[in-house]
């Protein structure tokens, strides 16, 4: 019965003792680096700075939205001790896409010739980079055509109209 | 991600995974370009084998494969993969050249060098050498 009476209040003074020791630790810089650090650690080429419980933040991201990102994230992290931001991530613009070899209509049409000289029920044109291919061809030999007109670089492959026995 | 990437991802994981060398995707104009080279013709044929559950007899063209084999090189063994007959040996890289001799279906030749992606010089047992169309030639 006592110990039941008991209970509530060693609980709450138990409760008392956690919260008093959480206020009395203040976070040091290599302690609020180390939560600021392991928070952006999905950015790679981010580094954190902190002095006095003032993070600076630099290094290159690809775009402003992970910028804006980083900075949302370590501001929710005021309460572990952070004074204040200041943001120097830069926004790098993205490598430009892969240019692709393609094939110049001419070579290409002179291509499509021989990778469909064995198949007597298509025929092929070439416009634009693109190979458009009709007529029928047998199912078997369809992964056949498919790879043979692949392999010379086209803009694109339409096969849309073949009729597949 | 593009609802393109999103429909191939299945290849695009597989191409991933299965130590293609030189792996380039890129997309333009609603065509996406996978293109890179397999260690083997085996990973090469898989990547076909997923390509073409994913767009059945390969019909929708919005994708172009292109993968290389690296074993495919001067002095390996090559098959002989033709469809029903003996496969064209010519004078030269092209169609319009000369035929010089065959290669019977399933037969065993060695591939001398490559003219281009297309046309490789190879050579029989019994020594008849020229080029010989390189989709109809497997890499051992």
């Amino acid at each position: 019965m006592i110990a039941k009476k008991l209970m509530p209040a060693l609980f709450i003074s138990g409760l008392g003792i956690f919260s008093l020791s959480a206020c009395k630790h203040k976070p040091t810089d290599a302690e609020i680096q180390t939560t600021v650090q392991t928070a952006i650690a999905n950015y790679t080429g981010i580094s954190a700075e902190v002095k006095d419980g003032i993070v600076t933040l630099s290094g290159s991201v690809s775009s402003a939205d992970d910028k804006a990102n980083i900075e949302t994230a370590v501001n929710g992290l005021k309460d572990k001790g952070i004074k204040s931001l200041t943001d120097n991530i830069s926004v790098a613009p993205p490598p430009p896409a892969p240019t692709l070899a393609l094939s110049p209509d001419d070579s290409l049409t002179a291509a499509v010739k021989d990778a469909t000289k064995d198949f007597p029920g298509i025929s092929a044109t070439v416009s634009g980079g693109v190979i458009t291919v009709t007529g029928e061809v047998e199912k078997s030999r369809i992964l056949t055509l498919k790879q043979a007109l692949d392999a010379l670089h086209p803009k694109k492959t339409n096969l849309s109209a073949v009729k597949v026995k | 991600m593009s609802a393109l990437t999103d429909k191939y991802k299945e290849l695009l994981d597989a191409a991933n995974a299965s130590g293609i060398t030189d792996l380039q995707t890129a997309e333009t104009d609603g065509v996406l370009h996978i293109s890179g080279t397999a260690p083997n013709a085996d990973v090469k044929n898989k990547l076909w084998d997923t390509y073409g559950k994913i767009d059945p007899n390969f019909l929708t063209g919005d994708v172009v494969l292109d993968i290389d084999v690296s074993t495919a090189v001067a002095g390996a063994k090559v098959k002989v993969t033709t469809h029903e007959t003996a496969l064209n040996i010519r004078k030269g890289p092209g169609t319009d050249q000369p035929i010089v001799g065959k290669a019977a279906k399933d037969s065993i030749i060695t591939l001398v060098g490559k003219a281009n992606d297309q046309w490789w010089l190879v050579r029989t047992e019994d020594g008849a050498e020229g080029y010989s169309y390189a989709q109809y030639l497997t890499p051992q």
